[in-house]
């Protein structure tokens, strides 16, 4: 776990302690920090930043019926909300989005597969199952992507991001993601917007492949 | 709060102030009523059977805490304002990383020691 080099950024630390990341994200954040312990800890920090701020902040008198009602509820029974646990290269909140299924994997050509976990206006959270040595079609983003490795490796322009690694991509990077030799490189990616394609094939083909 | 309650087994004074571990819960209790979905969170971590409690390192949590606060304090008001919206959930990320006024840096390493002491623990708990 020591050999994560690429963490998350301390504001989105933060705002996904606050519960502000759009969904997607929070799935790789979630994602990153079961892998990463560097990482848990400085979410550790910004909770205990947040209580403080809550702990000062005004508090609001509730009437007695409401007092009553929550103290009744106490002993009611509840049914906790299933737990997924790790399973594989898939951290728990991956397997969560997942609803604990295996992965369906659809071919996009050249040996790159995907399936797509979650879909809607706000973002999408995928994984990509990419050949050892195979490049992803060149893109750049509308919105930001983030690409956690699940296994084996992948370069390009930033850097090589291994098991765990994070990187995170804006509008402005336009990259070339190659799976570095050995294993398939298999990835959760994240975005809050559609990916955008420059060359012209991969374009024609992307509606039918929502990516 | 009845969250809290249910969830209350899974607290440990080791790693974090009941604050703190209470603003996350509520945090996220807010914003899945708000937006009818979960939010992710990571794995939790397996306690070793049958450890015992480390007096010393809970009293070294809530020190720390102390801290904190005697820093949030310190803050100049408007600071302040930022802080609590961020950490309230009225900022974006982005919002937050343009801050360049946000001491969330110095804010955070107030407490980053005793949490430092115990990534140490956690790496070999994740192995």
């Amino acid at each position: 776990m020591s050999s994560v080099t690429h963490h998350i950024p301390d504001a989105m630390l933060a705002a996904y302690a606050a519960g502000n990341l759009p969904h997607a994200f929070a799935v790789a954040v979630a994602s990153h920090i079961s892998l990463c312990s560097k990482c848990r800890v400085a979410l550790e920090a910004h909770q205990a930043v947040g209580g403080a701020v809550l702990d000062e902040s005004y508090s609001v008198a509730v009437s007695s019926n409401l007092k009553g009602d929550i103290f009744a509820q106490l002993d009611a029974s509840f049914s906790p909300e299933p737990v997924y646990e790790r399973r594989g290269i898939y951290p728990g909140p991956v397997l969560e989005v997942m609803k604990g299924r295996e992965p369906r994997w659809k071919k996009l050509g050249m040996g790159v597969r995907q399936d797509i976990l979650s879909a809607d206006a706000n973002g999408s959270v995928r994984l990509l199952y990419i050949p050892a040595g195979q490049a992803v079609p060149d893109h750049s983003h509308n919105g930001l992507e983030l690409t956690l490795v699940l296994q084996g490796s992948f370069s390009d322009e930033t850097g090589r991001f291994g098991v765990g690694d994070l990187e995170i991509a804006d509008e402005e990077v336009e990259h070339t993601p190659v799976a570095d030799f050995g294993e398939a490189c298999i990835c959760l990616a994240a975005t809050d917007a559609r990916l955008r394609f420059s060359a012209f094939i991969p374009r024609l083909l992307q509606p039918m492949f929502r990516i | 709060m009845l969250t809290i309650w249910r969830k209350a087994a899974l607290f440990d004074p080791h790693r974090a102030q009941v604050s703190a571990w209470i603003y996350q819960i509520a945090r996220n209790r807010q914003i899945d009523i708000i937006r009818k979905e979960n939010r992710p969170m990571p794995e939790e971590l397996k306690e070793e059977p049958g450890a015992e409690p480390d007096a010393s390192q809970i009293l070294g949590v809530q020190q720390e805490a102390g801290q904190l606060r005697e820093a949030l304090a310190a803050l100049k008001p408007d600071q302040r304002e930022m802080i609590e919206k961020a950490y309230l959930g009225e900022l974006t990320h982005r919002e937050i990383s343009v801050q360049t006024g946000l001491p969330l840096g110095t804010i955070k390493s107030r407490i980053r020691l005793g949490l430092e002491r115990l990534r140490h623990e956690l790496k070999d708990l994740q192995q």
